[in-house]
């Protein structure tokens, strides 16, 4: 062996063992990441305690009930017509939606159903205040990408939603309106029109955030392939919603189960999505958004005539048995398990609300992925944290 | 208030509702699986309703399962004693009213103070089954669900720390909102509701039954 042979074996093992030592002394110990609970991606404050190794993460777990206000409690000293005030506040951006699915379970415990006329104009509201929560969350997920404008156009378009609603039912986030047996008062006038007019507005803001947004290289290469939620897993971990349809399950629950609302009067389309990553839960929603205002726009059409109320007592008791009705929210399945025994108030109420169980994959999903990607995965599941933590 | 009830109820759907034959043949499908394990069903308000003994709790969740039942809905609890406080809208200058203790389950029965209660579906005929079984007082546990439907995780942990029923099984049953040195269990029925016993409620002129009022109106209808 030549002398220079031998340096440069010399050369190449000293090499290795710099190099070695370097890594010794740079070995990266697991790193402990706190994400909230002030973050703008928790809408909210979910504290998310995540476990890291380099830049991935090993183990995340996030930790619930800063916002825990105990609704199932109160529902006990509440009577039914008060319990509405609360349940508008679980998930505030859609509030009316709230409403809908435990007046649904007292009525049907009571065999009261709403006139004809109520229920459109119920069905109208449930899916404004679907668009106006989902509307939100696209300008959001362009924030949480580091997008600035989507959120101005969502929050510009957001508000004719609002105004709408404030103009039917007199409050912005927490309409209250909804009541046993029909709603609180009809539609103002010059209520149609006017939503005509705003459906139109907001079926441009999703063209111009398909194309702002989703047409965009950079959300596209940070959301497509992450996050990817298999069908049978969602199932198993109770996901619904939109979350449940872009992993590939055509389930509605508007359209797949007969409640006395109008979404059967209505042309419409359930969008879903093969791919399960957290550009098809956003995808999924965009879509979801246009067909509300569809939904919107026919029904205004058909309004039938008639009352709003049926007839039902002042002081509203309520026969002895356990109802569950739930309905398809704006952040998924949302239902109430309602156990009366002939009282003023329930007995108990179980709030199976969406983001709960939407929430509690995170553990799961979690595992593995980047730290940037957490911040998309989080923004993709969309929840609100009064809905997790009720 | 009980004449006001029977007058203007005599639509209820309790006594001549139409025989909900699609969730009946689906119930006779699912007795004939899981067969002498179920002590009790039920088909009313457009659902249905099982009870099972607590042993039997785990495996019937695994035979729905493979029934198609695969969405995972929710799991809580039931505490059937009637509440010691009422509504919390006593007056505390009178003295405390005698409230009745009998404890009345709900649909399918019962025989314990505690029930635990979950709910699945089918994603593809959107059929859902309330699954109840009894909780011994003197051991409130039962098996956990989570190697079933991952998804029980959070719902187990929540109801042990309202409920105080232990799940056998479950990884890690810690407290999902509560701090961690939280005493007692808050939805329990002998939980007092704080806000309510350290001031009296000032709404109870609300609830009163007005003047006079409602009596014209049934007479009306």
């Amino acid at each position: 062996m030549s002398l220079l042979g031998d340096r440069q074996q010399l050369a190449y093992i000293a090499g290795q063992a710099a190099d070695a030592r370097v890594n010794v002394e740079l070995e990266t110990e697991g790193m402990t990441l706190n994400i909230g609970p002030q973050h703008p991606a928790t809408h909210g404050t979910l504290r998310i305690i995540a476990r890291l190794d380099g830049e991935q993460v090993v183990w995340a777990e996030p930790s619930c009930g800063y916002m825990h206000r105990g609704y199932e409690k109160l529902t006990e000293v509440r009577t039914y017509p008060q319990i509405t005030a609360l349940v508008n506040r679980i998930d505030w951006l859609g509030s009316f939606a709230n409403e809908v699915p435990f007046i649904l379970a007292a009525e049907k415990l009571m065999g009261v159903e709403a006139p004809l006329r109520a229920q459109h104009i119920r069905t109208i509201l449930f899916e404004l205040s679907r668009i106006a929560n989902v509307s939100l969350f696209l300008g959001d997920l362009g924030v949480q990408l580091g997008a600035i404008t989507p959120v101005f156009f969502a929050f510009r378009d957001r508000e004719y939603v609002l105004n709408l609603i404030e103009g039917a039912t007199g409050g912005r986030f927490h309409p209250n309106f909804d009541r046993i047996g029909g709603l609180k008062d009809d539609l103002p006038a010059g209520f149609i029109a006017e939503t005509h007019s705003v459906m139109k507005k907001l079926r441009t803001f999703c063209d111009q955030m398909d194309t702002l947004l989703f047409g965009n290289e950079i959300f596209q290469a940070r959301t497509r392939g992450i996050g990817i939620i298999p069908k049978d897993v969602a199932l198993q971990y109770g996901m619904s919603g939109a979350n449940l349809r872009a992993s590939g399950v055509d389930w509605d629950l508007r359209r797949d189960q007969s409640l006395p609302m109008a979404w059967d009067k209505a042309d419409w389309k359930v969008w879903t999505h093969p791919d399960g990553d957290s550009f098809a839960r956003c995808w999924v929603r965009l879509q979801e958004v246009r067909e509300s205002t569809l939904i919107v726009d026919q029904l205004l059409d058909t309004i039938p005539s008639g009352p709003i109320m049926a007839k039902v007592p002042k002081i509203i008791k309520v026969p002895e048995g356990e109802a569950w009705v739930s309905t398809e929210n704006p952040l998924g399945e949302m239902g109430y398990y309602v156990v009366s025994q002939g009282d003023l108030g329930p007995f108990r109420v179980k709030i199976r609300s969406a983001s709960f169980n939407n929430i509690s994959i995170t553990p799961w999903l979690l595992k593995g992925v980047y730290v940037p990607d957490i911040i998309t995965i989080l923004a993709s599941l969309y929840f609100i944290l009064g809905d997790i933590d009720r | 208030m009980n004449q006001l009830k029977e007058e203007v109820f005599p639509l209820s759907l309790t006594t001549d509702a139409p025989r909900d034959e699609r969730r009946e043949t689906e119930l006779t499908r699912i007795l004939d699986v899981l067969g002498s394990t179920v002590i009790n069903s039920l088909v009313k308000n457009d659902d249905m309703f099982i009870r099972v003994g607590a042993p039997d709790w785990r495996t019937t969740a695994e035979t729905l399962k493979s029934l198609g039942y695969t969405y995972f809905c929710f799991i809580s609890a039931i505490d059937w004693m009637p509440s010691p406080f009422g509504r919390g809208e006593d007056d505390p200058t009178e003295p405390a009213p005698v409230r009745k203790t009998e404890i009345i389950q709900g649909y399918t029965g019962g025989d314990t103070r505690f029930q635990v209660l979950a709910r699945l579906t089918q994603p593809h005929t959107s059929l859902g089954i309330n699954i109840k079984a009894d909780v011994a007082d003197d051991n409130l546990s039962v098996d956990s669900w989570v190697t079933v439907f991952a998804g029980a995780n959070w719902h187990e942990r929540e109801t042990w720390e309202m409920f105080g029923i232990k799940f056998n099984g479950h990884p890690d049953l810690r407290n999902m909102y509560l701090p961690t040195d939280f005493e007692g269990h808050p939805l329990r029925k002998d939980f007092p509701l704080l806000a309510r016993l350290v001031k009296p409620w000032p709404g109870i002129v609300d609830v009163e039954p007005l003047p006079g009022g409602d009596e014209e109106e049934v007479e009306a209808s």
